[in-house]
């Protein structure tokens, strides 16, 4: 796959790889999304806007440059601590492999970041992963981050991202540390499209995590666990899916994350509220609400990608890898699209009698 | 007070009878009401924060002046104090950044932060290029800008059957050809405008964009504009914000009952 370079959302070329319950591939322009949708289909979106989650300063004991990059929190509220990841001097212009490293971080330590500031309360279990608590009334939090964050990025995109290229149409709460990307091919007009053809569309607000630290230790922890709140209109647009059979499309991983979480802890059902994510999708999970997905082309060997695993077996998904490298799909956050539904034997289990929502 | 909007008939006016008995139904639905109000260190702004805040909203506003700003907080510590300018595209985000993660999510946005054009005013063939921009900027692509950015959170709250609604200040300038208002006059028409083919387009998502013109108002803003005015025959700003939250209020409920509807109809 090529990289996609320019931050661009809804490139007018932009293509979607679609894969049906029986395997069968097929390539249609992304515009044309909603033309793969049925009426009775509810779709769901992450509507999270994006946190300008990377900050650049000094660790004050040593004076040295550092850049810290928030990466979870226990829950979506929670504004003054965060789990992070540093990094030593340097920027997004280097690969996050190859990035120097920070000073060696203690408990106690101080950290000026523009306005804002913070201290370590302790490492995560890694020299580099900190748990971060700032300083300040949470209006000065706020305006900190606001005014000094920038949006977290990598070296594929080579031009400084401003906060605005990171935010999906639909984004409302500032809670992700990265952008739910999958929710770039939605437009305003495409949600009108959808709801003529009594499509449903609901949301999901989801704190999606970082996608690459550049170390293999806590890249294997990825994704982090991740808050989330299922609103109540969405949960009823999904019970009333379930008891009319109709299909429920996840746009993007975190949602088929959160979704099929909230069904694992109440047996099948998806009630309204806020919890956090903490399992993985992959070859050996059961679907139990999602029928299909919207997700980005993903690389091999990536958590995203193990997640498709759980709606495609691994011959189809190694036809699929083989398709988007040879019809050059663009890969990354402002790449192309693959459009799976669940195969013929990810059957869901039997459905249990839901509750009321 | 004057609601620019071809569907007038539709909003219980809080002027008709009906409602402006109605004080106990009129005052409830700001409970908890996330609203977001421009241009809230003086005027029609601050008197909209402090009503708002009154009737139980959960209030965010916005000025460029810090010190104004850190002003009000101190009078009303209930209210979310936010320093920026809407017209600059940079500090757009950063401000909804602060509104929506402040208050949890938005209801109700009130574009009320306004430019008047070139002091004194002048006929627009003097008017500087630069004075018709910056006008433009804050009366019209501010608002723009602001709403675009927040429908997201807008739509939302309108899926959850909260209402959503957003309000741009105008003025009868907008629809009248007053001599040296060109820059002013201008904006707010094409700020009017913009609201009506918004709240076409949005009504399917459950927002509901409407204009209203306070009137003539006492305030620092209509003083720059008519120095010599006589203050005793205007509009107390506080006494336009009661009626302007008494409209949104009105609003809110009508789009609460609709938005219900749409949930019974999802689970039927």
């Amino acid at each position: 796959m090529i990289a996609a370079r320019l931050p661009v959302q809804r490139p007018s070329n932009a293509k979607v790889l679609i894969v049906d319950g029986q395997g069968n591939i097929e390539h249609q322009a992304r515009s044309e999304f909603a033309d793969l949708l049925r009426p009775g289909d509810v779709v769901v979106a992450n509507d999270a806007a994006t946190l300008p989650a990377s900050l650049f300063g000094q660790h004050s004991r040593t004076g040295r440059r550092i850049e810290v990059r928030l990466a979870g929190r226990d829950s979506l509220d929670e504004i003054r601590q965060f789990s992070a990841v540093v990094f030593g001097e340097g920027d997004f212009r280097t690969p996050t492999e190859d990035r120097s490293k920070p000073p060696a971080l203690k408990s106690g330590d101080r950290l000026e970041l523009g306005h804002l500031r913070g201290i370590v309360v302790r490492l995560l279990n890694h020299p580099r992963f900190i748990l971060l608590q700032f300083e300040g009334s949470l209006r000065e939090i706020w305006e900190g981050l606001a005014r000094h964050g920038r949006p977290i990025q990598y070296a594929h995109v080579q031009t400084p991202l401003a906060v605005w290229d990171t935010w999906t149409p639909i984004a409302g709460p500032p809670v992700a540390f990265e952008p739910p990307s999958a929710g770039f091919a939605l437009d305003w007009s495409m949600l009108a499209s959808m709801s003529a053809r009594k499509i449903r569309f609901g949301t999901i607000t989801h704190a999606a995590g970082l996608s690459s630290t550049g170390d293999p230790e806590l890249d294997a922890l990825l994704p982090l666990p991740e808050p989330y709140r299922i609103s109540r209109s969405t949960a009823l647009m999904i019970k009333h899916a379930q008891t009319s059979r109709r299909r429920i499309i996840a746009i993007g991983t975190t949602v088929a994350r959160a979704l099929e979480h909230t069904a694992l802890m109440f047996n099948g059902v998806v009630p309204p509220g806020e919890r956090l994510a903490t399992q993985r999708l992959d070859a050996s999970s059961k679907l139990r609400i999602v029928d299909a997905i919207l997700s980005g082309t993903h690389e091999r060997g990536t958590s995203h990608h193990e997640l498709l695993r759980a709606f495609v077996d691994d011959e189809t998904l190694g036809r699929i890898d083989h398709e988007l490298n040879t019809c050059d799909y663009r890969t990354h956050e402002f790449g192309d699209s693959v459009f799976l539904e669940r195969a013929a034997n990810k059957t869901r289990p039997p459905a249990e009698s839901p509750v009321a929502a | 007070m004057n609601i620019h909007h071809k569907a007038i008939d539709s909003i219980p006016s809080p002027l008709r009878p009906l409602l402006a008995s109605a004080d106990d139904h009129l005052s409830k639905p700001f409970t908890d009401v996330r609203v977001a109000i421009t241009g809230g260190t003086s005027g029609l702004g601050l008197s909209l924060v402090r009503e708002l805040l009154d009737r139980g909203a959960k209030v965010a506003f916005v000025a460029r002046s810090r010190n104004r700003v850190e002003c009000v907080v101190q009078e009303l510590p209930a209210a979310h104090g936010i320093v920026g300018d809407l017209s600059r595209k940079g500090d757009i985000h950063p401000i909804t950044m602060q509104i929506v993660g402040a208050l949890g999510g938005l209801d109700v946005l009130i574009n009320n932060a306004s430019d008047l054009g070139p002091i004194p005013l002048q006929l627009l063939a003097d008017t500087e290029c630069e004075d018709l921009e910056r006008t433009l900027a804050t009366n019209l692509l501010g608002p723009f800008r602001l709403t675009k950015v927040m429908l997201g959170s807008l739509a939302a709250s309108a899926r959850e059957g909260r209402g959503a609604v957003v309000v741009n200040v105008s003025s009868d300038a907008a629809v009248n050809a007053y001599p040296r208002w060109g820059a002013y006059g201008a904006s707010k028409a094409a700020l009017l405008h913009l609201s009506r083919i918004w709240d076409e387009e949005l009504s399917l998502e459950g927002v509901r964009v409407i204009s209203i013109d306070p009137g003539d108002m006492d305030t620092p803003l209509h003083a720059a504009a008519v120095p010599d005015a006589d203050r005793s025959t205007l509009k107390r700003p506080e006494v336009a914000a009661r009626e302007l939250a008494d409209t949104v209020a009105a609003v809110l409920s009508r789009r609460t009952s609709d938005s219900e509807a749409i949930v019974r109809e999802v689970i039927r």
